[in-house]
């Protein structure tokens, strides 16, 4: 019998929810969805149909959806965690399989019309079930070694199908966002310590082993790890990406070069100008206090989440909304860290903001589940 | 219940810590976001716009108007033409291949072409045009433009080609324009950026390369924000360039096409000067060549025609041909002996036929021998042994300062391609040259023209215009730029006495006019044109001893290339001179036979702005000269250049 159980009186039902919906993330992710629009539109050289008008579908179907999985109850969730992170594992394991190709990594799946990226789905997936996991153990058997195994080898199933895929980009990012949780869980700090440790001792491995025929990474991944190092040295060919990058963004200045002005995304500079790099169009055009206003945008939704979760009592609600949280953190803050040159290019998108259909409704679905938490907290 | 209790209390507070945990290692790293936002957006924002400017901001030159070239009267010799034509752009096309094939169901192109197209289009960045066709039709061109939007990649552009309108007359004088070489950029040093335009033209020969600083005027300047392609997206700021100088020449059209035609089928060269001023009325080398087959780019076939002709169409014999001069130079020869004072206006000497020096036997062109004969008769009746004798009293190097007096064996400043120095010999000059003494006979041969004289038509024609007025005339061709007068300068006096000028002048008009003339057919009867003319015939072979023995073969004996070059130098009116002529017809047989008559239909031409009067011929001559006259097809300047023929 856990404390949600014990308190389900407390639980708001039927159209009493909306009273309870976390209003204040509702109101950020849509100020951060229409700065998307805005740069989409603008990227597009003015033109709403080839980017906007799409994500902004996108994005009302996607608050839809945050809708009806806020208002289904929290236990729900819970009790399919499981099947959701089964399902995702599938998926991931037919894209590596039969999924199309692009941009030379297999990474979508089309079923009929739709396109869908499982990987996308398994950052939520995965979370999702890691805090179903922690919730239903006992909090003292936490961090001892076969049940912190487990959510370890849950994490890296996944992590190795996508590395196939190859995703580097996603790959990254659960295992950040499932160490994120276990954290939350209160895992002890010598796990992540000596996890740490290794990291960065797996990293002098794989540098060490380029060249020779246990080669751990791709090429490609060498020459980005290259680029990141110095991106000037060859600035016309693999380092073109990130220097222009650089160049749009430093040149915004303060107030930027004004909407629609941005020369950088205007002339073509800009590689993938609408998906990863959409940061620096908007650092170009709106300068530093665009950019840094969208920054606090970003940080007050992941403020409002912890606190949520930090005065919700339900071990579940509180833990998937902190993962939720650090999934979302993450994106933005390696994507920013990307293009500013802070970390090498791996291709994770800038949430909300940059186009892309699975993204824009995977994120919304998953503030959906803080939703639910929000509204299902016992009072 | 308890345990549930104790098990939320541990969770909560394990979570709490925690999260907090969490959150300030998130708000760490955001902070160190917005650091990095701040140095690179407002510290480093200066830097990194000079970068962007320098990435989108190109500048991009506008080639200006080449200038003009006219005639004396204004008639148009070198413009520039609209050229309509069609270019693809890789980028924008996207199958190249399949848009090509389109194209080609609108407009007539070859497979070679089609071929040449795609090779140059593989070389090419993707953002550049390459041009598909050239010089379309307005139909052609409006068929492309109609369709345009089918056809991507495609543009139907207007562009500027120089193009001749007299095609083949003004072809050695004005030259040609042609794309910049790689070897034409070495030659010069700092070369002007416009150059370096892919496909930009410059004057490759003649007045049009010798000019081409004035005539390629000063490039605009276009700011263009350009794409990572490098393809423009839109202009920034323009400054417009200086169209290049527009130039009248000295030359007159009428004339020019005239003395072209009269000399049409022979390998020819003639120069008409005005001897009051030095200006080139004419300039002509025959057989020619169409210059605008350079400009379009010739093709192999007819340049391998053009090098295998024995004419030589391609050389310019009027300023870089070079000739024995023969009798003419009898005129420097006779001037340097009057000064020198060996012989006095009166003085004769004794014509065997021949004269006898060191064990050599020197033959007059008469081996029945003239007799007696002074200056005058000696130039009438062109008596060789008169010279012979003369010469070697002179010496070879007063013949020489004279020849250089004269104008030959100097290099005339002429805007013209290869103009040459040609040879007045001296004894140095042999020994600096040949690492040989002077010997007795180079003298005598040097003093009819032969030996070691070279000359071309145009200094024979200064030689003659300086005899003419008894100043030392500079020949010119440059009349005025953009409208401006080039001031002629007041020719200098040669420093010759007049009397001795005069002697020679009566030499020349007996040899026209005198009974013993060796020009007599060459006569104008107006006595208010009255012509001046001498003679010249200069073998291109020699004659042994054994062959004279077994008596000269006539020239029309011999195969072409081996026959007598024939000249005619002359002036006229003969009291009041007003133009002088030179003509050398290559291989010709005979300065009196060939040159001569030719020489006076074009004298004759220029005094009278036009085609002679048959009143100017002895009745005899009259009417050969007038069916001579309906054989040319003239043209009249009136009507070239006026769209439809010069695209015809």
């Amino acid at each position: 019998m856990s404390y949600l159980e014990s308190n389900l009186k407390t639980v708001p039902t039927g159209l009493r929810k909306v009273l309870y919906l976390n209003y204040p993330l509702i109101f950020l992710l849509t100020a951060v969805s229409c700065a998307g629009f805005l740069m989409l539109y603008s990227v597009a050289g003015g033109d709403m149909t080839t980017w906007a008008e799409p994500q902004m579908k996108r994005f009302a179907i996607g608050m839809l959806a945050m809708l009806v999985v806020g208002f289904t109850p929290i236990w729900f969730w819970r009790n399919t965690a499981g099947v959701a992170y089964f399902i995702a594992l599938l998926l991931l394991v037919a894209v590596d399989l039969f999924g199309a190709i692009g941009m030379g990594a297999q990474r979508w799946l089309e079923v009929g019309p739709v396109r869908i990226q499982p990987s996308e789905l398994m950052k939520i997936a995965l979370v999702m079930l890691l805090a179903a996991y922690y919730d239903w153990l006992p909090v003292e058997k936490v961090s001892r070694p076969l049940w912190v195994l487990i959510p370890v080898v849950l994490i890296l199933l996944p992590t190795f199908l996508v590395l196939e895929q190859p995703d580097l980009g996603t790959a990254v990012m659960l295992v950040l966002g499932g160490g994120f949780v276990m954290f939350a869980a209160g895992v002890s700090l010598w796990y992540f310590g000596t996890v740490i440790a290794l990291v960065v001792a797996l990293v002098f491995g794989v540098l060490e082993s380029r060249g020779t025929n246990w080669q751990l990474l791709h090429d490609y991944q060498f020459k980005r790890i290259d680029t990141f190092l110095d991106p000037t040295e060859d600035p016309l060919g693999a380092g073109y990406n990130i220097t222009q990058a650089q160049i749009a963004l430093g040149s915004g200045g303060w107030a930027g070069r004004g909407f629609m002005q941005g020369t950088q995304s205007r002339l073509n500079f800009l590689p993938e100008k609408h998906t990863d790099f959409i940061f620096t169009t908007l650092a170009e055009e709106f300068g530093f206090v665009g950019a840094f206003g969208l920054l606090m945008l970003y940080a007050a939704i992941i403020g409002f989440s912890i606190y949520a979760a930090l005065i919700n009592k339900d071990r579940f609600s509180s833990l998937l909304t902190l993962g939720v949280a650090g999934t979302f953190f993450f994106f933005f803050a390696i994507n920013m860290a990307m293009v500013m040159g802070l970390m090498p290019v791996v291709g994770v998108p800038l949430p909300l903001v940059s186009y892309g259909g699975t993204q824009m409704m995977i994120l919304l679905s998953a503030f959906g589940l803080v939703q639910s938490a929000n509204v299902h907290r016992p009072r | 219940m308890k345990k549930t209790e104790k098990n939320v209390r541990a969770s909560r507070s394990s979570i709490t810590r925690r999260g907090l945990m969490l959150g300030v290692a998130q708000a760490g790293i955001i902070g160190v976001l917005a650091m990095r936002m701040r140095k690179m957006q407002l510290e480093q924002a200066d830097d990194y716009r000079l970068l962007a400017e320098g990435n989108s901001v190109k500048i991009r030159l506008i080639p200006p108007a080449r200038g003009l070239i006219y005639d004396r009267n204004g008639v148009l010799l070198a413009g520039n033409e609209q050229n309509y034509r069609v270019t693809i752009t890789r980028e924008d096309a996207g199958d190249v291949d399949a848009v090509l094939a389109d194209l080609r169901r609108l407009l007539p192109v070859s497979d070679d072409a089609a071929a040449d197209v795609m090779t140059e289009i593989r070389r090419q960045p993707p953002h550049a045009p390459v041009t598909v066709a050239d010089r379309l039709s307005w139909e052609e061109f409006s068929r492309v433009a109609v369709n345009a939007p089918a056809l991507p990649g495609v543009s139907p552009e207007v562009g500027l080609s120089r193009n001749y309108p007299h095609g083949t007359d003004f072809a050695h004088v004005l030259g040609y324009v042609g794309p910049v070489s790689d070897y034409d950029l070495s030659q010069i040093e700092n070369p002007d950026p416009l150059l370096r335009i892919p496909k930009f033209q410059i004057g490759k020969t003649g007045v049009e390369a010798k000019m081409e600083e004035v005539l390629r005027g000063r490039s605009g300047q276009r700011r263009v924000e350009v794409n990572s392609a490098g393809r423009e997206m839109r202009e920034l700021g323009r400054k417009e360039g200086e169209p290049g100088v527009n130039l009248q020449l000295t030359l007159d059209t009428r004339l020019q096409n005239f003395a072209h035609e009269r000399l049409k089928g022979e390998s020819a060269a003639a120069v008409v000067m005005d001897v009051t001023n030095g200006d080139i009325l004419a300039i002509t080398s025959v057989p020619s060549f169409d210059p605008n087959l350079f400009v379009r780019g010739i093709s192999s076939t007819d340049y391998r025609s053009l090098m295998e002709d024995d004419h030589r169409p391609l050389a310019d014999k009027s300023v870089q041909g070079l000739y024995p001069p023969g009798s003419t130079y009898k005129i420097v020869t006779a001037l340097a002996a009057l000064e020198a004072g060996v012989i006095g206006p009166e003085d004769t000497v004794r014509c065997p036929g021949y004269i006898e020096v060191g064990g050599r036997r020197f033959h007059c062109w008469k081996h029945s021998g003239h007799g007696r004969v002074n200056v005058i008769q000696s130039l009438e009746q062109s008596c060789d042994v008169f010279y012979y004798e003369v010469a070697q009293k002179v010496g070879i190097d007063k013949i020489s300062a004279m020849a250089k007096r004269m104008g030959v064996g100097v290099r005339h400043d002429l805007p013209m391609s290869a103009v040459a120095e040609g040879v007045a010999p001296t004894k140095a000059w042999k020994q600096e040259r040949y690492g040989k003494d002077w010997r007795i006979g180079d003298t005598i041969n040097s003093s009819i023209g032969q030996g070691y004289v070279l000359a071309s038509p145009l200094q024979l024609a200064v030689m003659v215009s300086r005899l003419a007025s008894g100043k030392a005339v500079k020949p010119r061709l440059i009349r005025s730029m953009d409208g401006v007068e080039v001031p002629v300068p007041e020719p200098e006096p040669l420093g010759l006495e007049e009397a001795w000028l005069d002697h020679v002048r009566k030499g020349m008009i007996a040899v026209v006019n005198g009974a013993h003339g060796t020009a007599g057919k060459a006569k104008i009867v107006l006595s208010e044109w009255k012509m001046a003319g001498k003679t010249g015939t200069s073998q291109v072979r020699n004659i042994s001893a054994a062959e004279r023995a077994r008596g000269v073969i006539s020239n029309n004996q011999l195969p072409w290339n081996r026959r007598d070059h024939a000249l005619f130098v002359c002036f006229a009116p003969a009291d009041n001179p007003k133009y002088a002529v030179s003509l050398i017809v290559e291989h010709g047989s005979g300065g009196s036979t060939t040159a001569a008559p030719i020489a006076r239909d074009i004298l004759l031409f220029a005094l009278n702005d036009g085609l002679p009067p048959l009143e100017a011929y002895p009745s005899s001559q009259r009417k050969a000269v007038q069916s001579r006259f309906d054989a040319l097809d003239l043209v009249d300047p009136d009507t070239v250049g006026t769209g439809a023929k010069s695209r015809a």
